[in-house]
Parts: structure tokens; sequence; C-alpha cells
């Protein structure tokens, strides 16, 4: 198996996760809690990833981290390369690709937690910031710890838009989908059939951690 | 009365399943990306000379298509980048006839018009340049260009001190895309497709000494499974004609001998 995709893979995965736990929660509490009405264009744009091909992300994504668009060219000012082909790029593209995975299972926990515990909360003087790691955090961690499990298989198995972008290059943009790709194209069937088994294994076991949470969230909830 | 009229309805809705029109042939070919642009015009003058007949062709890196034709993918003729995979076609037995000769590739490196690197006085040490950051070739593995480039790079001496900065397309098709659009700031491609828009009109290119690569030697064809060898055949007779190696000329080939 071609461990030093093994190995970026997880990383790219791993962060992905921590990300979107932070940028996801923030964007979940604000969903179930705001009485805006242009909350559903957001929540929209949230869910883009899940019916958009890889393949329009990837394209608007080779474009706009090109020179020729400003994030692009801003990028390139302060670091000094391109996003396009490397691993800061990859980041960027799974977090927005992950994005549905992580915010709609945080919004759904969050919106089960009990409002009255929330407002108990509130009359003893506790402050929003408080009372949501206090109480709905708590509350709410078994949908947490699935959107997180989800995103990180997600980003695990992301093929498309690491082909568009990611230019194949070992040990920065070389994931395990990509080698397992490079692998079957070059008729080399025992080296794909390993990280295949490998990734199916890891992709049952994260499911069945998943279901198993949510079974407990809906019994204790 | 009912289901016909339903039939007769679903028929005029579903134009692609209702019967189709007598003498419709298709010729479905795996082209090597390279030749889209020759292969485009060569296509329609070959139907034109067919009334009836579809020419369908896929474009792609020539690995690709071998691998997918050792699994049994249905095409009629396959026009490689190169001469080995054809050859491997013919020894696994799933050939009709023998590969036969149609290109001779060439290489060039491609950069923006705004580029200021010196390949002409420098050849590709130019591209050692701090400012080229990313350069494009097609993945070696399975596309010949990419092999060329790479066999070029190294026979300059700076394929090691360049290893960093390569990123690879999965055909000459995704490494032209990676630096035309500015993602890259050089890139190895065929010359049939720096001669064309949008490559021709949005940058340079410099020739790849052919010394310095092996020769691209390109091949194609006949498939086994075919439904329609004839046409196929007469499809691959059409390529090495004298109307054909006019066109191919143009497109920036070299010929092989008649």
């Amino acid at each position: 198996m071609d461990l030093a995709a093994l190995r970026l893979s997880l990383l790219l995965a791993t962060l992905t996760t921590l990300a979107l736990l932070v940028i996801g929660l923030l964007l979940a509490h604000w969903l179930t809690t705001t009485r805006r009405r242009w909350k559903i264009l957001v929540e929209a744009v949230v869910a883009l990833p899940l019916v958009l091909p890889p393949t329009v992300l990837g394209f608007y994504l080779l474009v706009s981290f090109g020179p020729h668009s400003p994030l692009g060219r801003a990028f390139v000012k302060v670091t000094g390369h391109t996003l396009a082909f490397s691993f800061e790029g990859l980041l960027l593209a799974s977090i927005l690709y992950s994005l549905p995975f992580a915010v709609q299972p945080f919004a759904a926990a969050l919106a089960r937690v009990d409002r009255r515990l929330v407002e108990a909360s509130y009359t003893l003087g506790e402050s929003r910031l408080r009372t949501f790691w206090r109480v709905s955090l708590p509350l709410s961690l078994p949908g947490v710890v699935a959107g997180a499990v989800l995103t990180f298989a997600h980003t695990l198995g992301e093929f498309g838009v690491v082909l568009m972008v990611g230019g194949n290059v070992p040990g920065s943009t070389r994931t395990l989908s990509i080698s397992i790709f490079d692998a079957v194209e070059q008729l080399d069937y025992a080296a794909a059939g390993r990280t295949s088994l490998f990734l199916l294994a890891v992709s049952f076991a994260v499911l069945v951690l998943t279901y198993a949470l949510q079974r407990r969230s809906l019994l204790g909830g | 009365m009912r289901p016909l009229r339903l039939l007769v309805l679903s028929a005029l809705l579903f134009p692609p399943f209702a019967a189709r029109p007598e003498g419709q042939r298709t010729l479905t070919v795996a082209v090597a990306a390279n030749l889209k642009p020759a292969f485009e015009e060569l296509a329609a003058r070959f139907q034109a000379k067919n009334p009836g007949l579809e020419v369908k062709a896929t474009y792609g890196a020539s690995g690709n298509f071998f691998a997918q034709l050792s699994n049994g993918a249905p095409f009629d003729l396959f026009l490689s980048a190169d001469a080995d995979f054809p050859a491997k076609v013919v020894k696994q037995g799933l050939a009709d006839g023998p590969a036969f000769t149609y290109v001779y590739g060439k290489l060039v490196v491609w950069v923006p018009k705004a580029s200021t690197l010196d390949l002409d006085g420098k050849g590709l040490a130019a591209l050692a340049d701090p400012s080229v950051q990313k350069i494009a070739i097609a993945n070696p593995e399975v596309a010949p260009y990419g092999r060329a480039a790479k066999a070029a790079l190294e026979k300059a001496g700076i394929f090691e001190k360049l290893k960093a900065r390569i990123v690879e397309g999965q055909s000459v098709s995704q490494a032209a895309q990676f630096v035309e659009s500015g993602n890259a700031q050089a890139g190895f491609v065929p010359l049939s497709l720096a001669k064309v828009p949008p490559l021709s009109e949005e940058g340079r290119f410099w020739l790849v000494p052919p010394a310095t690569h092996p020769r691209i030697e390109q091949a194609g064809v006949v498939l086994k499974g075919s439904k329609e060898a004839a046409l196929a055949h007469a499809l691959a007779t059409f390529l090495t004609s004298e109307a054909a190696r006019d066109v191919l000329e143009r497109f920036g080939y070299d010929l092989p001998a008649r």
C-alpha cells in the first residue's frame, strides 16, 4: 500500500474535521437559533456540495486558485506559491466539499436540545457562550461526533476535486483515492486491491460507529 | 388502443428509444488527447466520405485507454500516443490485424505570453528559474508525452532538481489546462495542442530537441471486438492516406516514410 498517500489522506481528513468542528458548530448554532428569513439561503449554500458533482467545485477552484483571480493572487503574495497543487489548496477544497456532512448533523443535534434547559441556564445568569459550552454542546454530543466522523470519512474518500486541482504530487496531493486510481490505470490490480480493501474496512467501521451513535442519541433524546 | 398510444407517445418523447434510422452506423474511437485538434478535422472528412456514419471519439491518456481496453472497453479503433500500448494490445490478442504507425509526435514547452523565461537561449535549463514554481507534465506512467518530457528533463540533468515542482495531469490536455489556467508557469505539451487555440493565442512554445527524448512514435490498432471492422480498417487506411497526411503535417506532426 502507498503509505505516503495513506499518511496524507489521514492528515487531510483530520485537519478538515478539526476545521469543520469549529466552522460547522458556529454555523449550525447560528442556523438553529436565528430567526432571519434568509437563513434558508445559507442552508441551501451549505447543502450545495451534496448536489453538485465534484467537477463543478473542482472547476471553480482551479479557476479561482490561479493567478487570474484576486483570491489566487492574494494567496501567492502571502505564501509565495499557488493554492492549486498544494496541501493547503486541498484542505480548503475539502472543507468546502465536506461542509454539509458536518453542519447538517450538528444542526439536527442542536435543534433537538430542550429549549427549556437553555432558557433555564440563561435565567440563572449564564452567558450565551457558557450555556452553549455547558448545556447545548454536551446534550448534542452524539450528533456532533457523528458529524465529525462522517466528515472524516467523506474527506478520506474524496476523489473528483483532488483529481482536478491536485496535480498528483507525491506527499502533498497524491491522496489514497488518487493512488488507487493510478494503480488501476497502470493495471496494478494487487496494489489497488490492497488499498481499496483498507478504505472499504475503514468506511464500514465509520458507518457502524455513526449509526451506533445516532441510535444512542435518539434513545437519549 | 391505449397501450399503443402510450407507445407512440413515448417514442415521440424519447427518440433515443425509438428505432434508429436505416443506414446509421457508428465508429467508436479511443484517441490520444494530443491528436484531438487534428482528429476532429480528419473525422469530419471521413464522415463526409461515408454518409450515414458517425465517428464518436473519446479523448484521453493512452495508458488509461489501454487499461480500459484490457478490460473489454468496446472501442472499434485505438489511436495511441506511442507504439508500446498498441503493441501490447496486439500481444494480448485484442487486435484485428497489426498495429500501424500514423505520425511521429513533437514535444514542446509552452509558457504564457507574460513569461520571461529564456527558453530559446537556455533551453530546458531555463525551467530552473525561481519564477517557475510548478511545471505541468502528463502522467509519465500513462501518457507517452509525459514519459518523453521526463526523459528530456533527465537528459538535461535537471529532473531531480525540478522534481518537487512537477505536477502531473492525467493526460496532456489536463497538463495544458494546468498551465493555461495559470496554476503552473510552464508545461510540456504536444506541438499539436500548442499550435491551436487557446494555447496558440495565450502563449508561446519552444520545441524540445527531439534528440533529447525517445522518438514519440504514435501507432494505432483496430480492435477485435469491433462490430464495424471493415469501417474501422477503412478509417485506419484513411489516416495514413495522402489527404490525411497533409492534415496531420499541418497540425504539427512528422510523418512516417511511405
